[in-house]
């Protein structure tokens, strides 16, 4: 019988000829990725545990992303401590302060490939399957486990696919998909399972929107979340690496455990709110609500298509009095691209903050919290009570559209009028 | 000699969130300050919560961030184990990696009333209410897994390797 993609993968870095779902397996590590926040607690812990050398270099990518720049003298230190271990280590994919989020970087820089196995010490690792990887986080222990083995555990597991078809409507993206997936299925459809993304619009969704639904593949319980990788993702990493770069898929028979087929031609601009990324509801039912602080940024939408987008909304207007507009571009390499096209302009005249490269309010723990009582709108992938900051605020999360547009009228609001 | 724990419940509901668990605010905070908003979506939890207390939660208990302090963080408060109807498989490998108990099983929440005693066999996937007599047999984990748990956890493991 053929073999999904997780099944192809935890097959090939275990050393056997073909897996069944429920087999437990240990594999050999393709990568590990690791942040300011996992790496340098797994590399504590290494240490401690009485191990001075990482089982391989090359096949370790750090990034200084959640605290840009550190907000504080403690996490300060934990930056210098981790540019002393990652030289001590010679580790040479290091990316400080302000390059960019892990989850652009990994993809931006040509370290993911098709195929390969990949943890990383953030829940967004999902975010690679995007270029075909069975991509998926870990916690500071594993992360410590697999810096001295190079291979894990893994069960492997049951695939659920989604067979997207149908035209994508105009002021709808990916964002509005997986959204619209999770609110439709919830967030444990694909619970302990690999989730594959198919289909006509798949295949039609540039990179940047496929790494949108990979990344938020977590949030509907994907251990993996898998595009193929096709002549997109080739184009897409040729331009990144001199490492050979092949298509990779299912087999044609290869068994699922669920398969949905989505129609997106008539979907809406969707909002999940608070607090939880299931209570999604289409743009139209929204009420009046409003907004704060506005967010466009974040490993899932902080892209160029996904600025470039809400710059098509915001040249020539302004952010609305009363309302935050706070914009993070996912690397830096984004910000050169931006500059370059003159939507940084666009984001400045209208009165948006800039922010370095980084995680930023996502997670509440860095730059700019809401306070109580404040309701904010954000491209980001949670919105769990207290989040983004004070634990009487509320988060709606939405396409990089809808934010720009809820920025423009204080309120949350449709941005399919602003597109003719 | 399999692990069984015993303890009091606490009941969660559905999609507890690591975010509940091990709330990014406290995160850079010392344990004294920090365990003062564990499950502060529970309103007795922090203060009433005893070292041997157990968990019994619903649905897809540990969403979300896979920081290990939400695992890491239970254990340090001294629970015994939770038991659920369903994890997210982040957390759930974050417990085996840190050795604290966990068991997956349908129907585990509906024989439990908070304040009952619990007593998990972990090896042979056994619940038991002792305040009511009810049991419950959950689907075991592979040896592999339980012999993580049982060595002190993954790191415990790569000490020994040592």
């Amino acid at each position: 019988m053929g073999m999904t993609m997780a099944e192809k993968v935890l097959s090939r870095t275990s050393g056997k000829d073909s897996v069944i779902p429920g087999e437990f397996v240990t594999a050999n590590i393709d990568l590990l990725m690791g942040t300011d926040r996992a790496f340098y607690k797994g590399y504590e812990i290494m240490v401690q545990s009485g191990y001075d050398k990482v089982w391989n270099p090359d096949k370790i990518v750090v990034v200084i992303d959640h605290g840009v720049p550190a907000p504080n003298v403690a996490r300060a230190e934990v930056h210098r401590k981790l540019r002393e271990y990652v030289r001590a280590q010679n580790i040479k994919n290091f990316y400080d302060v302000g390059v960019g989020i892990c989850h652009q970087l990994l993809p931006e820089k040509g370290h993911v490939l098709p195929g390969s196995l990949i943890v990383g010490g953030d829940s967004h690792t999902t975010t690679y399957g995007a270029l075909g990887s069975a991509a998926t986080g870990i916690g500071a222990s594993e992360v410590a486990y697999v810096l001295v083995k190079g291979s894990l555990w893994f069960m492997v597991p049951e695939t659920i696919r989604f067979i997207l078809k149908g035209t994508l409507p105009k002021g709808t993206s990916g964002k509005d998909i997986i959204l619209n997936i999770a609110g439709k299925y919830t967030v444990e459809v694909a619970q302990y399972r690999a989730a594959e993304f198919s289909g006509p619009v798949a295949k039609a969704l540039s990179i940047g929107q496929r790494m949108t639904i990979s990344n938020m593949g977590v949030e509907i319980g994907a251990k993996f979340a898998f595009f193929e990788a096709d002549e997109k993702t080739i184009a897409y990493l040729k331009e990144r690496t001199y490492q050979p770069v092949k298509p990779f898929g299912p087999d044609l028979d290869a068994h699922y455990a669920e398969v949905h087929e989505i129609d997106v031609s008539s979907l809406e601009p969707q909002v999940a709110c608070p607090h939880s990324i299931d209570n999604v509801k289409p743009i139209s039912e929204i009420g009046d609500i409003p907004i704060h602080q506005a967010f466009l940024g974040s490993c899932t939408n902080g892209r160029q298509e996904d600025l470039e987008q809400a710059a098509t909304i915001l040249r020539g207007r302004k952010v609305h009095p009363g309302t935050r507009l706070l914009i993070i571009a996912a690397s830096h390499e984004i910000y050169r691209q931006i500059a370059k096209s003159g939507a940084i302009q666009t984001f400045i005249e209208a009165g948006a903050m800039i922010s370095p490269s980084g995680c930023g309010p996502c997670g509440g723990t860095n730059t700019g919290p809401i306070a109580a009582g404040e309701t904010a709108i954000s491209s980001t992938n949670r919105n769990y009570k207290g989040r983004m900051g004070s634990l009487d605020s509320y988060v709606y999360l939405a396409s990089p559209q809808t934010v720009a547009a809820s920025a423009v009228e204080g309120k949350i609001a449709d941005p399919r009028k602003y597109l003719s | 000699m399999s692990i069984i724990v015993r303890g009091k419940v606490w009941k969660l509901g559905d999609n507890v969130s690591t975010d509940y668990i091990a709330p990014g605010f406290a995160l850079d905070k010392p344990w004294e300050e920090r365990k003062k908003h564990i499950l502060h979506t529970h309103k007795a939890f922090a203060e009433g919560f005893q070292p041997g207390d157990v968990l019994v939660a619903r649905n897809n208990f540990g969403c979300g961030s896979n920081r290990e302090e939400a695992p890491a963080d239970l254990r340090r408060l001294g629970a015994g184990c939770v038991v659920a109807e369903s994890f997210d498989r982040t957390f759930f490998r974050n417990s085996i990696a840190i050795a604290l108990p966990v068991m997956a099983c349908r129907g585990v929440s509906e024989i439990f009333e908070e304040g009952d005693i619990l007593e998990l066999d972990f090896e042979n996937a056994r619940v038991k209410n002792l305040t009511s007599g009810k049991e419950i047999q959950g689907p075991p984990l592979v040896q592999d897994l339980i012999n993580i748990v049982k060595k002190g956890g993954i790191v415990a493991l790569l000490k020994s390797d040592k």
